[in-house]
């Protein structure tokens, strides 16, 4: 089967919850030269590889009851380029 | 009177939970698997601590999607108690049966150590036969404990009393010393509006029995057992 | 499409022109490529202990309580009475550790309670044993290790915390002699009924063998020199130079086993390690007799395009190979399925004595068995005796404040609160820990067998530098004194010895001497050696490792009420010294951390004395007189006083006079001879205590009484005043404050 269409779920931490381990990560970028850094924060990508395209609503569904805990987080869906 | 402790793939402390309620009190308990689509026939659910799905995504996260969590989120929409316990405790925010979310430790390290709990609201099942204002001292063992929710839901879980735990000092103050992770308002546990639906991050099922050091958690599971039977009566 | 085999590509197998004329005659004709493989894999020291086979035979491995005894299976299973037994065993993952640490570390955790369940136990509890170079100060190398310590705690805490085992003791110790070569050695114990003990062995012909768990990959493979296409970029990529251990499938792994073990559908399983697939077909069907036909088609794969020898190699994790019980084919797959595990029927027992390996058709390696499992060579290795370590003299060494010494000693992260590191360990899972991390041996009540176990690991690295026969024993009795102390009697030992470069005849004659001294110790301790491990090469440019031979060691309490703590606990509790007031400076951690030096012959072990000093305390503590009981080991007397003061949830003082001498006051303070005990009593246990030390003519010091705000020593020179809070503090932070640097 040819998985034609990939798509990436981008899920990060709302602004408004503290990101520790985003608060980290840039005193480490700071702490190796780029001391104009301001904001870091740390999410994760879910790629996703359909055969065709995937129906739209059950898409956000997904993503909205699975893929990210609305909560704490947030979510976007980008197209990657086709293979 | 049976109690349903449910194990997903990747619980831990399922047995540690049975044992609290067969050795600890001598009541009937049984483990219910993941995959079963029904919990009638149990008068109350514990979900157990663990890595159900290893974390895998966010801890809690697909547990939810389990055939055993739609029939314990049913039960406990009608009223049966349901007490999820660290890794359970992440399940039930994650299921919507208890509001805001647990996110990774302040220090970004798992944190095995005993804390002291503030008892404040003893209206719940799981509370009843203590006092409020009692002090508790159980361990936590943790990498996703500080609880998390916006400033209008903490406002209204704070109002309508239901914080049921929250981390003290040994004077009984929520000091940030006292708090080991980070969670708002020291917050350990809390329950649903109706009470019958209770989350903690701090063990009672590695408290019950004082070789292991405290006995203070052997009360919330003695509670529990004095209302089901109450109410059966 | 294989290679031909050249003497280049044999050498580069790691196998001599001798073996190779041992594998054509075991043959009968020459191997091909992948029986090649199979033959330097399974000849290799990690496998088959060629080098060090000779030297293990000197342990002592039998007694009236073992069941299972070293090298029948893959751990030593003892009996602890009532129908119940434990299995243990200590490995290490020094290597893959300091390449990369979380890693490495995780997977040696995976790997060790693979072990044990793969016996039918359920794995309860862990302990590690780690060394580091030094951790503290800016220098490049304290940086190093100071990453390498995070990922290790934090490998060990990712695997064993998922896996919901608690790691509830061990030692940490930090030399520049571990600069580079961290060690890694982990401890696992589990818990089964005696009749239910299950074996490594292919037995039943005709019985199906099933592969279960993850898929095979190319794990561990990048270091293999060859294979069957070419090595581009995107090759290396499929390669990963580490293997990657997933904890939650490796408590789906250990769920089922069990849950397999008691249906009675299992002749036999043995779980894939080191050399994975080919390991476990050809041990099984040693151990049975038998031999074992396994279809490389059927083996599931999570990579395409593998060859044999890739598949044969593969050190994926998470895997086992069982022998299922003509007819029990439905049931073992009905509890695979339940834990959603990968599975499939791999191959089948024959009666030929061969492993036999076919892929699609054609039959790749055909070798017998037994011989391939049994007939490594044996090597004896030369040795020669290093130099004498420099002697020394107290005169030579300047008096320095003791306080400020007892300072610099607390706060040496070899004696430093280890809090940093366990409390990153969940140690309360299982609901069984009755004393946690923090005390001179972990004390587990194990529920379903209604028993008590304590246990320990211990090596002191510079009594084993300076000289390794005595350094080993000691570290037995050491062992067996902390398990002592903790109210309980030893039961048995494991052991990982850690050493340089076996062809270096001195670090040879380390490995000799220290296996000889485990030996001894182990016979007079009466604790067999069930198992263990052996690591070498471990070395950097600097030199090889100060040897390490780790003891790890298990103990039953009989009595709840025995159950003993090293701290202190109420005022006015008299406090005695069992034992000598000591002056041995030589390979004290006095004499390292004051002075610079490695120097000096360490403490003597007298058996007699330990085993008298070991008698007395178990005796009195059986009494119900003992309230707190605590070695004297690195630091001294000093420092023993310190952490009995400092250690516990209450912190509490003492007043100590020492006894009059003609030694120098650091001497006696810091002095680490052996077979020495701190007890506190109350005040009307002290006639009780000091009739018994008679009776059995064990020298007792009375030193002073619990109480009090600050550990007050009088001395000759004068008064050591170390109020609590300066002492905790010290002793508590060092290390978090150590870590607290940031290194990118």
């Amino acid at each position: 089967m040819f998985f034609a269409v990939k798509l990436e779920v981008v899920v990060m931490p709302k602004r408004s919850v503290l990101d520790p381990q985003g608060v980290a990560v840039r005193n480490a970028v700071r702490e190796l030269g780029l001391s104009n850094v301001g904001t870091v924060r740390v999410g994760k990508i879910i790629e996703l590889e359909f055969a065709g395209e995937p129906d739209e609503a059950k898409l956000d569904e997904i993503c909205r009851d699975l893929l990210c805990n609305q909560v704490i987080e947030d979510y976007r869906i980008l197209a990657a380029a086709p293979k | 009177m049976k109690i349903a402790v449910v194990r997903f793939p990747g619980s831990n402390c399922d047995q540690d939970c049975l044992r609290a309620l067969t050795d600890g009190l001598g009541v009937r308990a049984e483990y219910v698997w993941h995959k079963e689509t029904s919990v009638a026939g149990y008068d109350a659910v514990i979900l157990p601590g663990g890595f159900s799905y290893g974390d895998y995504l966010r801890c809690g996260a697909i547990a939810t999607f389990s055939p055993v969590m739609q029939s314990v989120i049913k039960a406990a929409q009608a009223g049966m108690p349901v007490f999820g316990i660290c890794n359970g405790f992440q399940i039930l925010c994650e299921t919507g049966l208890l509001r805001g979310a647990l996110i990774r430790n302040r220090s970004l390290l798992f944190l095995c150590q005993p804390v002291s709990l503030k008892l404040e609201n003893n209206r719940t099942p799981f509370t009843r036969l203590s006092e409020e204002g009692t002090i508790l001292s159980m361990p936590i063992a943790h990498g996703e404990g500080a609880y998390y929710a916006d400033d209008q839901t903490l406002r209204e879980l704070e109002e309508g009393g239901q914080v049921v735990f929250r981390y003290v000092d040994q004077h009984g103050q929520p000091t940030p010393e006292a708090n080991p992770n980070g969670s708002r308002n020291n917050i350990a546990g809390i329950c649903n509006p109706s009470g019958n639906v209770l989350g903690i991050m701090p063990h009672p099922d590695r408290s019950w029995d004082r070789r292991l050091g405290s006995e203070d958690g052997l009360q919330l599971f003695r509670s529990l057992v004095d209302t089901l039977l109450s109410v059966a009566a | 499409m294989t290679p031909t085999l050249t003497p280049e590509l044999i050498r580069q197998h790691g196998l001599s022109e001798e073996e190779f004329e041992r594998i054509k005659s075991i043959l009968g004709r020459e191997p091909n490529f992948t029986e090649l493989g199979v033959f330097s894999v399974m000849w290799s020291e990690h496998c088959s202990y060629k080098n060090t086979r000779r030297e293990l035979r000197k342990f002592p491995t039998t007694g009236p309580k073992v069941l299972v005894k070293a090298g029948e299976e893959n751990a030593g299973v003892i009996d602890i009475g009532d129908g119940w037994a434990v299995a243990f065993k200590m490995e290490s993952h020094n290597h893959p550790s300091a390449v990369e640490p979380f890693q490495g570390a995780a997977t040696g955790v995976g790997g060790i309670i693979r072990d044990i369940f793969t016996m039918g136990a359920r794995p309860i509890f862990l302990l590690d044993s780690l060394r580091f170079g030094p951790v503290q100060g800016d220098s490049e190398p304290a940086r190093q290790n100071r990453k390498l310590l995070r990922g290790v705690v934090a490998g060990i805490a990712h695997y064993g915390n998922c896996i919901g085992v608690p790691t509830i003791g061990g030692e940490v110790y930090f030399d520049e002699s571990y600069n580079g070569n961290p060690l890694v050695n982990v401890f696992c114990l589990g818990i089964l009924k005696r009749t239910e003990i299950a074996r490594g062995a292919a037995s039943g012909v005709g019985n199906a063998v099933f592969y279960v768990g993850s898929e095979t990959g190319r794990d561990g493979l990048a270091g293999a020199a060859f294979a069957s296409r070419d090595l581009t970029e995107e090759s290396k990529a499929d390669r990963p130079a580490v293997q990657v251990g997933d904890p939650f499938r490796g408590k789906l792994l250990l769920e089922a086993c069990l849950e397999l073990l008691t249906s009675g559908a299992v002749a036999g399983i043995q779980d894939m390690g080191a050399a994975g697939l080919t390991c476990s077909t050809c041990e099984t069907a040693s151990r049975g007799g038998t031999g074992v036909q396994i279809d490389l088609a059927l083996v599931p794969k999570r990579e395409t395009g593998m060859s044999p020898y890739e598949i044969l190699l593969s050190e994926s994790q998470e895997r086992m190979l069982i022998i299922v019980r003509s007819g029990e084919e439905e049931r073992v797959k009905e509890i695979f399925e339940k834990w959603d595990l990968p599975y499939s029927k791999v191959g089948v027992v024959t009666d030929d004595g061969f492993m036999r390996v076919l892929d699609k058709g054609s039959v790749e390696v055909e070798i017998p068995a037994k011989k391939l499992a049994e007939d490594a060579p044996i090597y004896e290795r030369e040795v020669a005796v290093p130099p004498a370590p420099e002697s020394i003299a107290v005169s030579d060494l300047p008096f320095h404040d003791p306080k400020e010494s007892l300072l610099q000693l607390l706060e040496h992260p070899t004696i430093a609160s280890k809090n940093w590191i366990f409390r990153q360990y969940d140690h309360t899972v299982r609901a069984g820990t009755v004393v946690p991390p923090g005390s001179d041996a972990a004390v587990f009540y194990v529920r379903e067998a209604d028993k008590y176990l304590a246990a320990t690991t211990d090596c002191n690295h510079l009594y084993c530098r300076l000289d390794p026969r005595e350094g080993a024993k000691i570290a037995v009795a050491e062992a067996a004194r902390n398990l002592a102390c903790s109210g309980a009697i030893p039961l048995a030992v494991t052991d990982n010895l850690n050493f340089g470069n076996p062809y270096r005849p001195e670090n040879f004659w380390q490995l000799r001497e220290a296996v000889e001294g485990l030996a001894e110790a182990c016979r007079r301790f009466e604790t067999p050696v069930t198992g263990g491990n052996v690591s070498l090469y471990n070395e950097s440019p600097q030199g090889a490792i100060d040897p390490t031979p780790t003891v790890g060691m298990v103990g039953l309490i009989e009595d709840e009420r025995w159950i003993t703590r090293q701290y202190f606990r109420d005022e006015g509790d008299v406090i005695f010294l069992i034992g000598s007031i000591g002056d041995e400076i030589g390979g004290s951690l006095f004499l390292k951390t004051v002075y610079g030096k490695k120097a000096g012959r360490p403490p003597r072990l007298d058996f007699d004395r330990e085993l008298a000093l070991q008698k007395f305390v178990q005796i009195v503590i059986r009494t119900g007189i003992v309230k707190s009981a605590h070695d004297c080991s690195e630091g001294g007397l000093a420092v023993a006083l310190a952490e009995a003061c400092i250690s516990g949830a209450q912190k509490i003082g003492a007043k100590i006079t020492l006894p009059a001498s003609n030694q120098r006051v650091d001497v006696l303070l810091f002095n680490e001879s052996q077979s020495r005990i701190i007890v506190s009593v109350a005040g009307d246990g002290v006639e009780a205590l000091q009739r018994q030390a008679a009776q059995m003519q064990v020298p007792l010091i009375q030193l002073g009484r619990v109480g009090g705000a600050s550990l007050e020593i009088e001395t000759a020179t004068g008064t050591l005043s170390g109020p609590l809070d300066q002492l905790h503090e010290t002793w508590y932070n060092s290390i978090a404050l150590a870590l607290s640097q940031q290194d990118l």
